[in-house]
């Protein structure tokens, strides 16, 4: 049985900041629930005040921006929104595939895409991808808004940069505008991944031109492969070229034991759905690139 | 009890209007089953799964383990007691039972529900897309053969009711 609270329901980003001001430990922002709800229901957290934003209009916005260039998601967008979007489908398939991959259609019904990046489960897949994306996040506190870059947002272990009485209203994605292909992939065996990678990469002539790689799931927040970006680029753009630096990704992904996953273990996985997001990435890229020249 | 902690819920169950006062923190499955005795519903993993305690919540499959009653204030809840018409059954609980796609039958509404989520989205799902959809709702008995013939069953059923309609 859960503890009792009482549910607030702000008409206004305000009304929700002035809330959790005032109520503070004792408050908590509500919106799909999906993992605040297993929480309480656990009584690893208690609160008083549920903050209920899902009433708050414009939170659950998908938009093209700026000349096209970019895609704008409200936080409040639930999984299957985002999934169904027809905007989302025809400017980052990418990203719709991916939630059409998260959890059960349960939790996509009720999660949203604010509400999983805020609670910043390692075992997750959109902050890894957005990360590999350059998007950047929004916050707003009622008084002032900030932007934070995706890559930086999961500051520790199920941390993030959020100030308590912030709101993340929106995630701004640039649309990759060069031939530039996008690989993510994950190893689910149940409903969280357990390893999961990102990758952008630009061809030009057949060489991978430029790379950006994440790696998500295994260390507390995704993390940047530098060292892997900088050996993929000026290397032939075949799927081959994801599996030469397979050994170099395992070695030097930063990963730890846990109860029930070795280090090597992990390592393993990380290493497999990197190449894997490489060879994906560079598919898309030289589909891309192709289609340019036929047009 | 504080009042602050109570809210009145008005809601559609099963196309009746109920309007109750109800606790905040009270789960949506609890309401079902112990308040409106609609034990069809099963609770199961309580942590949104297994699907065992799906409902449609507008249309959508919800875990009613993992949603608060409140949730359902201005929407429709619809749970496996409303599927069948004056003691006939709704064309995929036909097809569930005559695919045998039931062995102990706890998993059976959650199936039965989803499936019907799926089918007012996509009328004609592949093998896959049922795979897909229906991955989130686990049986311990069947082994799933049975049920993902029902499902597809079901679409042929619906489909031919629509066409006798029009």
């Amino acid at each position: 049985m859960l503890r009792r609270f009482v549910i607030h329901q702000p008409a206004t980003i305000a009304e929700a900041a002035d809330l959790m001001r005032r109520f503070g430990d004792d408050a908590a922002f509500y919106a799909g629930g999906t993992e605040l709800l297993i929480v309480l229901k656990e009584h690893l957290a208690s609160v008083d005040h549920l903050i209920d934003i899902k009433r708050i209009p414009g939170l659950a916005d998908i938009a093209l921006a700026g000349d096209e260039r970019f895609l704008t998601i409200g936080a409040l967008a639930t999984h299957r929104i985002i999934e169904r979007d027809t905007l989302v489908r025809s400017s980052l398939p990418a990203l719709a595939a991916l939630e059409m991959n998260v959890a059960n259609v349960r939790v996509r019904a009720a999660g949203t895409i604010g509400g999983n990046l805020c609670f910043a489960d390692p075992h997750s897949d959109p902050a890894t991808l957005l990360s590999a994306l350059g998007a950047t996040l929004t916050l707003d506190n009622g008084m002032a808004e900030r932007t934070v870059r995706a890559e930086a947002f999961i500051s520790d272990l199920m941390t993030t940069d959020r100030e308590p009485d912030e709101l993340l209203t929106r995630i701004t994605i640039p649309l990759p505008e060069k031939p530039v292909g996008i690989g993510y992939e994950r190893i689910k065996l149940h409903e969280r991944p357990t390893a999961s990678a990102a990758a952008l990469v630009s061809v030009a002539d057949g060489v991978i031109a430029s790379a950006r790689l994440y790696i998500g799931c295994v260390g507390d927040a995704p993390q940047r492969m530098w060292d892997i970006e900088d050996a993929l680029t000026g290397s032939p753009a075949i799927a081959a070229s994801g599996e030469r630096v397979k050994q170099q990704i395992a070695s030097q992904v930063v990963t730890y034991d846990t109860p029930f996953e070795s280090a090597q273990y992990k390592r393993q996985l990380a290493s497999a759905v990197c190449t894997r997001a490489i060879a994906a990435a560079i598919l898309d890229a030289n589909g891309r690139e192709e289609a340019r020249h036929v047009a | 009890m504080s009042p602050e902690t109570m809210t009145l819920l008005r809601t559609v169950i099963n196309g009746r209007h109920v309007d109750l006062e109800i606790e905040s923190r009270e789960l949506l499955i609890d309401l079902l089953r112990e308040r409106l005795e609609l034990t069809g519903t099963k609770r199961s993993c309580d942590s949104q799964v297994c699907g065992a305690c799906t409902v449609l919540l507008d249309g959508q499959p919800v875990s009613s383990c993992c949603t608060l009653a409140y949730e359902a204030d201005g929407k429709t809840v619809q749970t496996i007691e409303g599927l069948a018409q004056d003691g006939v059954l709704d064309p995929i609980q036909a097809a569930f039972v005559e695919h045998a796609a039931i062995q102990c039958g706890f998993c059976t509404p959650g199936f039965v529900l989803t499936t019907k989520a799926m089918l007012a989205e996509n009328p004609r799902p592949t093998r896959d897309e049922i795979k897909s959809y229906l991955g989130g709702n686990l049986c311990r008995c069947t082994g799933y053969w049975n049920i993902l013939d029902a499902a597809e069953d079901a679409a042929r059923r619906l489909a031919d009711d629509a066409g006798v309609g029009s």
